[in-house]
């Protein structure tokens, strides 16, 4: 038998980590106990369920700085007014993620250190330099997004510490933001591939500034500054999208499997670009 | 572990490994076998409770989580001998084929119409998102849930 423990402090998980070696912690469930029941995990002798402890359950303003606690759900932000005014692309993947069911159970924490190349709050975050708020038994470290995922389902997690929180920076100068994923439906849909935006441009319809994540195209999120600079300083058109299309076949280095071959998602991958010209942002 | 919780109105108590998953809980220990599971996997909607309120993936959830909890199962839904108004409608719009899907549908409809009492059909579909139907094709779901809307705010109950 697993025990299952439901601490409602940090104080209280970190005395069970201490007293419980080898325990594992999880907050919606949707995917550590799936694994787990396929055998893709080893059932551990411990459980640990930290979505009773209310420091990890805020999404709180700190200055420039929104704080999202690793156990809030995918539902909750959505319904957050923070989240909602200041974080429209992450708010645009988590609109497609999962299914309701998912959402009402599935954490921002828990899609993170799942650290799938699909997982669809990776891109925003990714575009939006977040960073993560780990504690351990003997304190706290930030460690950025893109320094915390190593490859598929690895992270620099260490043993007794798990992630508080993910904190983002307002983003201020951008006033144009998209989100979408690819595949097979719309509800329940792993994505074949998925791209996340932010972009300024200006009145004139130049790209001032960019930054672009895609999703399930390599083995972590794949951030691109040679793509972003080849927008900056351009008109935003379709023409210099496909353009930049072409070389974005070049950085992504996808697999082939059930959801899609790979030459599939390099092509997609670089037309998800041409949607960025239709200028209001808005996924289908 | 000793787990108390409350279970379609009344409050149980019972002894339980924690590790048991909510699903077989309430199937094997409580009778209640209106729960349905299909996927195991958080896929098909088919185990679809209420826990305070929202629809929750019963076969997601282990036994210890409903510590304190206000849980309702499809069994819990109907008063007096009288049926939910989504039931109801479900029945008279023929909603329900083989059945398999219609409680988790059905609870999944209830906590649609308490958080958005006049949905459109787009939030219907997107409400109803996770719980799969093989039979219907959903249009006669889609219905359903519009004509208990609709009963709803003319004054049926709940």
């Amino acid at each position: 038998m697993t025990n299952v423990l439901i601490p409602e402090s940090m104080e209280e998980l970190r005395r069970i980590l201490e007293t419980h070696p080898g325990a594992r912690v999880y907050a919606g469930g949707t995917d550590l106990l799936v694994k787990m029941r396929s055998g893709l995990e080893a059932v551990p002798p411990c459980l640990v369920c930290l979505e009773r402890i209310a420091e990890l359950d805020a999404v709180s303003e700190h200055g420039e700085v929104v704080r999202i606690g690793a156990c809030v759900t995918h539902t909750r932000l959505l319904a957050d007014p923070v989240a909602t005014e200041h974080l429209p692309v992450l708010v645009r993947a988590v609109e497609v993620l999962g299914s309701r069911l998912i959402r009402n159970m599935g954490t921002i924490g828990g899609n993170v250190c799942t650290a799938s190349p699909a997982g669809d709050t990776l891109p925003p975050l990714y575009v939006l330099d977040a960073e993560l708020e780990l504690r351990g038994g003997t304190g706290s470290r930030i460690v950025a997004l893109k320094d915390f995922i190593k490859g598929p389902g690895q992270t620099v997690l260490g043993e007794n510490e798990i992630l508080a929180a993910v904190r983002i920076r307002k983003p201020r100068m951008f006033n144009l933001f998209h989100y979408e994923k690819v595949g097979q439906r719309k509800g329940l849909c792993c994505s074949a591939v998925s791209l996340a935006a932010m972009l300024r441009v200006s009145s004139g319809g130049v790209v001032e500034d960019a930054a672009l994540a895609w999703g399930s195209v390599g083995p972590t999120v794949v951030r691109s500054r040679e793509i972003e600079r080849m927008l900056i300083g351009k008109e935003l058109t379709a023409e210099r999208m496909r353009e930049a299309a072409a070389e974005v076949g070049k950085i992504v280095s996808p697999i082939s499997d059930v959801r899609a071959d790979a030459a599939y998602r390099r092509a997609v991958a670089g037309n998800l670009l041409l949607r960025l010209a239709a200028r209001d942002g808005s996924s289908p | 572990m000793k787990l108390r919780f409350v279970l379609n109105g009344e409050s149980v108590e019972i002894e339980v490994r924690p590790d048991r998953r909510v699903v077989d809980l309430l199937r094997e220990d409580f009778g209640l076998t209106g729960t349905k599971e299909c996927c195991g996997s958080g896929e098909c909607g088919g185990c679809t409770i209420l826990v305070d309120g929202d629809c929750r993936l019963s076969c997601l959830m282990l036994a210890a989580q409903l510590h304190g909890r206000e849980v309702v199962t499809i069994e819990g839904l109907s008063r007096n001998d009288r049926l939910h108004a989504v039931q109801e409608a479900f029945m008279e719009h023929g909603a329900v084929q083989c059945g398999f899907c219609t409680p988790g549908m059905v609870l999944a409809a209830v906590s649609l119409l308490a958080r958005q009492p006049r949905p459109s059909r787009e939030q219907i579909r997107e409400g109803l998102s996770g719980n799969i139907c093989r039979c219907t094709g959903y249009v006669k779901i889609v219905d359903a849930v519009e004509a208990a809307a609709l009963k709803l705010a003319n004054g049926d109950r709940r």
